[in-house]
């Protein structure tokens, strides 16, 4: 294993695009995902990796170009953010529609409006029902695993699904990190060479993203959702044979410091870490708490929050986008389904939190904990935590 | 050939359509209620019909007057729009001509 480099996560994300040998790769760049852009475009000219980056207009082309791409069997890469991804909102649903394993970073900001580049989740929240699978990184290191995981995920025979890699805006993106890099050869030992379950090629004719009348469409939708369900298995087995190579681990959920908790707090995304010191801080002070960090968003991991949650008293969710007029955070109303039909569960309380770049501190996790119990009284399905009343 | 999958198992991964030039057995002609009728002796074989039928169902027969392929033909009527000389006239299916 090599020696940890200090970088900037998202010039490692490129970094580790271009370990995985891709072909093509269109992006347009918007903050905060323009470093990944930039230094991949630099890596491509700088003939570091044989591959095309294609130059285009907008976010609506660079999704469609390399979906083109992929459908000639090319391995494929784009990236976004905020916006940008509300620009490909129009190709996003095709691209798993088409079974096109297309591998896109999120540098993951607000939406619009107000204008805000900072980062919460809400623009991945907005897309939640394209049907992209979709992960999220807590660290750079994670970030540049996960580019490399994606890559093997979304051309799985058994998946064949795009796949977003999501890394919150500037608190990931443009922090520099130690970061561990695979070598060429332990990646290439870990991802094969794609695949395609079929492609475009002037001699063997066929069509790609054809008409679907009332009397197929439906059947189209469940053959989708089953692939889209059953890629869970795949992403897990993927992950066991991510930590037998490079032996970090990663699980739909991971636990930090579960163990006879009473009350726990759920994250997605870079706040997992700062959750843990508060958890750390708390349970020297004999608070019974432990973290969840969610790494699988879609599909949603139903079992494993059942399962993580047993036992708990209190669950504290925190969402970075809300779901307005809504049920709450669009997190815990996954949670909240997950656990509806459970005989024991425990009593949900819902955080909006960090909102277009709202600093969220230690001492704020540790009040959030602290506080749930009269947040649960208060009756409220949700509350936007730390909003100036 | 089964016009549709029985079920969901049986729809291919992304919809692809592995047979060339399968539009073909789509037949659209079921779609028209109505139908062009040509009338060669106003007809001066320009082929506007032709360039224009957006289903690609008008061909030119071998005294070089035109027709319309009824298994595809939609009766969109817009090979009559366009002849000039007024040569075709859409009428109802199930009317003689």
């Amino acid at each position: 294993m090599t020696k940890p480099v200090g970088m900037e996560v998202a010039v490692a994300a490129a970094e580790a695009v271009a370990l995985c040998n891709i072909d093509v790769a269109a992006c347009y760049p918007i903050t905060p995902n323009t470093h990944i852009a930039e230094h991949l475009a630099d890596i491509i000219a700088d003939g570091r990796i044989d591959a095309e980056y294609i130059t285009v207009e907008s976010e609506h082309s660079a999704l469609s170009a390399v979906m083109g791409a992929s459908g000639t069997g090319a391995r494929t890469f784009t990236a976004t953010s905020s916006q940008g991804l509300m620009y490909m909102h129009e190709i996003l649903p095709i691209t798993p529609a088409m079974r096109l394993p297309v591998v896109m970073g999120l540098g993951n900001r607000a939406v619009s409006g107000p204008i805000n580049i900072w980062n919460d989740h809400s623009d991945i929240i907005m897309q939640r029902d394209s049907g992209w699978l979709s992960i999220f990184a807590d660290n750079g290191q994670e970030a540049v695993d996960m580019f490399i995981q994606a890559f093997k995920i979304a051309e799985h025979p058994d998946v064949l699904l795009p796949i977003n890699v999501n890394m919150d805006g500037f608190q990931l993106t443009h922090v520099v990190e130690p970061i561990v890099f695979p070598t060429q050869a332990q990646v290439n030992k870990f991802l094969p060479p794609y695949k395609p379950f079929a492609s475009l090629h002037p001699d063997h004719p066929l069509s790609m993203g054809t008409l679907g009348l009332p009397e197929i469409y439906t059947e189209a939708v469940k053959a989708r959702d089953v692939a889209t369900v059953n890629a869970k298995k795949v992403i897990v087995q993927i992950w066991q044979e991510w930590e037998k190579q490079f032996g970090r681990k990663y699980e739909p959920v991971m636990t930090y410091k579960t163990a006879g908790a009473e009350i726990l707090i759920l994250t997605m995304g870079s706040m997992g870490e700062t959750a843990e010191v508060a958890v750390d801080a708390l349970r020297k002070k004999g608070v019974k708490v432990g973290l969840l960090k969610l790494k699988l968003w879609r599909p949603f991991p139903f079992d494993e929050i059942r399962k993580a949650v047993r036992g708990a008293k209190t669950l504290v969710v925190t969402d970075r986008a809300l779901s307005y007029g809504g049920p709450g955070g669009p997190v815990c109303s996954e949670i909240r389904a997950a656990l509806y039909d459970q005989p024991n569960r425990p009593e949900i309380v819902n955080y909006i939190i960090g909102l277009g770049g709202r600093d969220v501190r230690v001492e704020d996790f540790m009040k959030m904990i602290e506080g749930a119990p009269k947040a649960k009284k208060s009756g409220d399905a949700y509350q936007i935590y730390g909003v100036r009343e | 050939m089964k016009k549709w999958p029985e079920t969901w198992k049986e729809y291919n991964t992304g919809g692809i359509v592995f047979e060339p030039g399968n539009a073909r057995s789509f037949k659209t002609g079921p779609w028209r209620s109505l139908r062009p009728v040509w009338d060669n002796s106003k007809c001066i074989k320009c082929g506007v019909c032709y360039i224009f039928c957006p289903e690609g169902c008008v061909q030119e027969g071998p005294d070089g007057f035109f027709a319309a392929d009824l298994d595809y033909c939609k009766g969109c009527g817009i090979c009559a729009h366009e002849c000039w000389p007024s040569a075709i006239s859409m009428i109802e299916e199930g009317q003689e001509s």
